[in-house]
């Protein structure tokens, strides 16, 4: 077997359950604080942290950035890119960016459409989809691109970056087998590792788990920290796929003010849990509650 | 078809400002059909218009015309009004209409009295919805007839993104997911395996990737030379 490219590959081949973190760059270049936690919080903790690309649309600090200020402190990056800003020629520069600056896993994501965010007068991009952003990274692994030279040759990189590859899936969507047979095409276009959207529902993700056996890549479950009852009834309302059950939502609400906290971390440690038996790792989005991060991974032993 | 939709009409008074003779012009085509720039709709827009001139003091003296299209050589002979005698022509047609008559009358301002929004089709009464994207490189074969380019929110090409939620699309909850609709049609006809096969990323060269798009029909072309 090759070696692994990223502490992360090494993790899933261990055969261990695996945990990563997420971090969202700061509106401005104040990234400390952001760093402090991932430092504080994270980086014994998880074995690596995805750092998310203008998450929902909302113009940030660029994830490339952040990603290498993570791995100068010790932290492993897991390099979130959405095909909504950057055409072909600039996902591919990125990409030679962070192979050069050292980072390698590289999680791939279509992203949230402009609309959403605080730009929604911005075009669109999309000119490659998540598959195509997968076989992009493929291409310059084999040390080519997806362009020609003037002989209408290919191209030909002088160094060769290599990746560790991921990508996401909603498994609880209302619809999961679209959801399913692009999870397929993803793999086929080179996808090693995939990260969930969040999940609530252990017999629903069992299921989903059962229907991509075949494609034997080690999955994260997908695990968003529900900070209150008002938050839990929002990602119902306003986040496709996602459906948190009302026993949720009725813990969160009889519970005290002061030890919500405490329930939204026991809440993140059953469901893992419950659902570990069927999964390779569990990705924890705190939405800034990082501190929660050790407490939640001894919960879910 | 093409479809257009009239502009504001605080925008438009805006745009003829500098002039005093207006002849607004419907189009038979697109515009008629969508029932916002035909000769009906340029009646009323002339009225309007000459209802607001004096009370905005803006001496507008308007009339109004409509030939079969603006965006064919032929039918301007069918202008019963001269552009050449007034200070602007207000076109309700689409934006090729408003530039093929101003290419055919070069010294008369033509004005755009309506935005052009997209290429589609009348779905209910009073209801028109995008179709096609003209992206110049058509996969509706593939997709058993509903167009991934325009009827995705990102044009996206292998599927759907984590954004479809009930079969409606993140943007906004009016809007189909494309790809909702072309998986539930091929899932239907057990033509799943259409969608299952990767599709390599799209050339938008055929789009407006190479810049301004041209068609020529050889065979007309090469007639034409013998003739002359």
């Amino acid at each position: 077997m090759n070696e692994p490219v990223s502490n992360l590959q090494q993790a899933f081949e261990s055969g261990r359950f695996v945990f990563t973190g997420e971090i969202g760059p700061p509106k401005g270049i104040n990234v400390e604080p952001c760093l402090q936690e991932a430092k504080k919080y994270l980086k014994a903790t998880v074995a690596a942290v995805n750092v998310t690309d203008g998450q929902t649309a909302v113009m940030r600090i660029g994830s490339i950035a952040v990603s290498k200020m993570l791995l100068d402190r010790g932290i492993e990056p897991i390099f979130q890119m959405t095909c909504r800003d950057r055409n072909r020629i600039a996902l591919q520069m990125d990409l030679l960016s962070a192979g050069s600056l050292g980072i390698k896993n590289v999680l791939a994501l279509t992203g949230d459409h402009v609309a959403m965010g605080d730009h929604p007068e911005a075009k669109p991009v999309f000119d490659l989809d998540s598959v195509g952003l997968l076989q992009a990274m493929v291409k310059l692994e084999s040390g080519t691109d997806f362009g020609k030279d003037m002989k209408g040759n290919p191209n030909q990189l002088d160094g060769i970056p290599k990746f560790f590859k991921g990508c996401c899936v909603t498994p609880c969507a209302d619809e999961v087998e679209p959801q399913i047979i692009k999870l397929e095409k993803k793999v086929e276009a080179g996808a090693q590792f995939v990260q969930t959207q969040a999940v609530y529902d252990p017999g629903a993700f069992e299921e989903f788990m059962r229907r991509i056996e075949h494609l034997k890549v080690p999955v994260m479950v997908g695990i968003v920290m529900l900070k209150n009852a008002g938050m839990a009834k929002y990602m119902n309302r306003c986040v496709p796929g996602v459906r948190v059950p009302d026993e949720f939502i009725q813990r969160l609400s009889d519970v005290a003010k002061e030890d919500r906290q405490k329930v939204s971390i026991e809440i993140c440690g059953e469901l893992i849990r419950k659902m570990k038996h069927c999964c390779q790792g569990a990705h924890l989005m705190t939405l800034g509650w990082d501190h929660c991060v050790p407490e939640i991974i001894k919960a879910a032993t | 078809m093409i479809i257009t939709e009239r502009k504001p009409f605080d925008e438009i008074l805006e745009t003829l400002k500098p002039y005093t003779k207006v002849l607004v012009l419907g189009c038979g085509g697109c515009a008629t059909v969508c029932l916002t720039g035909g000769e009906k709709q340029a009646e009323e827009l002339a009225s309007q218009l000459r209802l607001v001139s004096g009370p905005k003091k803006l001496d507008l003296q308007v009339e109004f015309d409509s030939i079969t299209r603006q965006c064919d050589r032929e039918f301007a002979e069918n202008l019963k009004q001269s552009p050449d005698n007034y200070d602007c022509v207000l076109s309700m047609a689409c934006g090729v209409g408003v530039q093929f008559m101003s290419q055919l009358y070069p010294d008369v301002p033509f004005l755009p009295a309506m935005n052009t929004t997209f290429y589609g089709a009348g779905v209910a009464l009073g209801v028109w919805e995008e179709y096609c994207h003209g992206c110049g490189d058509c996969v509706l074969a593939l997709t058993d007839g509903i167009c991934p380019v325009a009827r995705c929110s990102k044009s996206l090409v292998n599927g759907p993104c984590g954004g479809t939620n009930d079969g409606k699309c993140e943007v906004s909850s009016d809007m189909d997911c494309g790809w909702y609709l072309i998986y539930k049609r091929l899932a239907e006809k057990g033509k799943l395996d259409q969608f299952r096969k990767i599709q390599p990323p799209k050339d938008w060269r055929k789009d407006r990737g190479a810049g301004v798009r041209r068609m020529i029909l050889k065979e007309m072309v090469e007639e034409e030379e013998c003739q002359a």
